[in-house]
């Protein structure tokens, strides 16, 4: 191997920067994964806090509290993967069919548009649309006599708006890249089925649709292999520290930040890390294997 | 016979009037699903937009429209009668995203290009070692911890750049592109020529993978204008603050402060506007977004199709 990358020196040098930002950035953290079976003290640092070995994990079981951030985590995932492809799928074939060139440019752009606004930006459209006192929804809700309604305590609203968020921010990229296959597909096929005498809803059917199953089944395997990562910038610019909406809302990422930052529970907070990144690891082996003995071309590695 | 041609003639007309009678349906559903969803896209921005350049009492008062019920700039005043604090955010963001974007750059375009040469023999090692990180990683305490306590890195420009540096996805993204941008051919006849890798890198990679540069510098830049995490988690002094969390920051300290209020009786919002500060701080804090974004969607666009799906 020396000499080989003394054959390749330069190259080697070219890819150096590469590989030692992933080393720390990445793989110096996982030393850290030690935390989890530590009741962690500040004085003590990584090797001086009193080992508790699989207490934190216990704990997190017992109370609940696992379970209920598992399935909030997966419910949520699934909901933006099925509803966002769908609709992305959906508008994509609506608009690729439009034949105005400038109107689809620009509904394009601003179908796009939501993708690059930051979370915090989030954070105050849905101030401004859903306060008591002042909210847009309100004063729309107030001038038919049927509000104001207090949206920031009532949880069940939540679980709808962070999916509407999140389709709105993310519709536009994901369209751009099923558009893309769109385009790919061969004009033959069209011209052929309208020969044929197939109508516009034939065509979206029998060709657009089953041509887009690549992208699709891609895209798709991709986000399962991900189900256990949460959106952190959405659900917590969304919810913030509003202990009402929890119980609705919380995800492991918001879990382990709030151990981090607010209640300093560093221990806890490490050990809901590793049970995410260990199971999110074990599930995307699995699905791989899976993939890999059905058909190996969808296969991620 | 001439009867048969007819008739055939009679049904290829009846299908194609059929065709275009579905197409014109089809063309109406379409234009307003679109429509409809543009609209929906677009609304929020109108209601911060609005919101801005609304008088506050007008806001308390009547609540948020869609157009200002009655039309002032104390938000944006009361936000400039004290710039210094925005200006340093400015700058922080500013200078962050310009060196991250280029420092960023250079590691992601030399990576790629290594990565996709077939002549390195360990390249599927390496492109493994960093997809890795995806699959598996220690989680965001340890990484924490390792960055605030035994790098020191707490209220340092070091900080706000490093770890947006890059993504795996990203070198993927790259390594796609130059290897669709840049033939196997020209890079075996510099080395002929006698050009080291870097020289190829430099003068050949660089300009031909130039739409493909600009995309991941996007990214990146993107990356670095909206992060507020990084800020909220290494930042204590309010000078170097991100925009985006100053902006994050003043929206709950407005709130707070709003909250305190209604407790102690003692009304604040009649000399402070504090709902269309808030807006107008948001208008001020995306504005170089929104104007930029019609200049550079296209190149995220053509980016993405060709990178992100190979076939």
């Amino acid at each position: 191997m020396l000499k080989e990358l003394n054959k390749n020196k330069i190259m080697f040098l070219m890819l150096l920067p590469t590989l030692i930002f992933f080393l720390i950035n990445s793989y110096f953290p996982m030393v850290g994964i030690y935390y989890a079976f530590t009741s962690y003290d500040f004085a003590g640092g990584l090797f001086g806090s009193p080992f508790v070995g699989l207490d934190n994990f216990k704990f997190l079981w017992q109370s609940g509290m696992l379970l209920k951030l598992t399935t909030n985590t997966v419910g949520y995932n699934l909901a933006f993967i099925i509803l966002g492809n769908g609709l992305a799928i959906f508008c994509a074939i609506m608009l690729s069919e439009i034949r105005g060139k400038l109107f689809k440019k620009i509904t394009q752009s601003v179908m796009f548009l939501p993708y690059f606004i930051s979370f915090v930006l989030l954070s105050v459209i849905a101030y401004n649309m859903f306060n008591y006192e002042s909210g847009f929804v309100n004063t729309v809700l107030k001038r038919f006599e049927a509000g104001p309604v207090d949206i920031y305590n009532t949880p069940w609203i939540w679980v709808f708006l962070i999916i509407i968020f999140y389709l709105w921010k993310n519709l536009g990229y994901s369209m751009v890249i099923y558009l893309a296959a769109i385009t790919g597909i061969s004009d033959e096929y069209y011209e052929a089925a309208r020969i044929d005498g197939a109508n516009i809803f034939q065509r979206i059917w029998y060709i657009t649709v089953p041509m887009l199953k690549p992208t699709f089944v891609i895209l798709l395997l991709f986000s399962l292999g991900s189900i256990m990562k949460g959106q952190f910038d959405l659900f917590y610019q969304l919810i913030g520290n509003n202990g009402v909406l929890y119980n609705a809302t919380d995800i492991i990422d918001t879990y382990v930040y709030r151990s981090l930052k607010v209640t300093f529970d560093i221990g806890m907070a490490t050990a809901a890390g590793l049970y995410q990144s260990l199971f999110g690891f074990i599930l995307i082996m699995t699905v791989n294997y899976i993939i890999r003995k059905i058909n190996e071309d969808y296969a991620l590695f | 016979m001439s009867t048969q041609t007819h008739t055939q003639r009679r049904i290829r007309t009846q299908t194609r009037a059929k065709d275009s009678e579905f197409n014109l349906a089809f063309q109406l559903i379409a234009y307003s699903v679109i429509i409809i969803l543009s609209l929906m896209c677009l609304l929020p921005f109108l209601l911060i937009l609005s919101g801005s350049f609304s008088s506050n009492e007008s806001i308390v008062r009547d609540g948020y429209h869609l157009f200002p019920t009655h039309f002032s700039l104390e938000g944006y005043k009361m936000v400039f009668k004290f710039p210094t604090q925005v200006l340093k955010a400015y700058g922080v963001t500013v200078f962050t995203t310009v060196v991250g974007t280029t420092l960023g750059l250079f590691f992601i375009t030399m990576a790629g290009f290594v990565l996709q040469r077939k002549d390195f023999k360990y390249r599927n090692t390496f492109s493994f070692f960093i997809y890795f990180t995806t699959l598996f990683g220690g989680g965001l305490v340890p990484w924490y911890i390792m960055l605030a306590n035994y790098f020191n890195l707490t209220d340092t420009y070091t900080v706000l750049i490093f770890p947006g540096l890059m993504t795996p996805f990203l070198i993927i993204l790259m390594k796609n592109f130059i290897r669709s941008a840049v033939p196997d051919e020209l890079i075996e006849s510099a080395k002929i020529d006698g050009a080291n890798d870097f020289r190829i890198y430099f003068s050949i990679v660089l300009k031909l993978a130039m739409p493909g540069i600009a995309t991941v510098g996007l990214f990146l830049a993107l990356g670095y204008w909206n992060d507020w995490f990084t800020s909220s988690l290494f930042i204590n002094n309010p000078d170097m603050y991100q925009l985006q969390f100053y902006l994050y920051n003043t929206m709950n300290t407005i709130t707070f402060i709003d909250q305190m209020a209604i407790g102690t009786g003692v009304t604040l919002s009649q000399d402070v506007p504090t709902e269309s500060t808030k807006m107008a701080m948001a208008i001020i804090v995306t504005g170089p977004i929104l104007f930029l974004y019609p200049f550079v969607q296209r190149y995220f666009v053509k980016g993405l199709t060709i990178g992100a799906v190979k076939g």
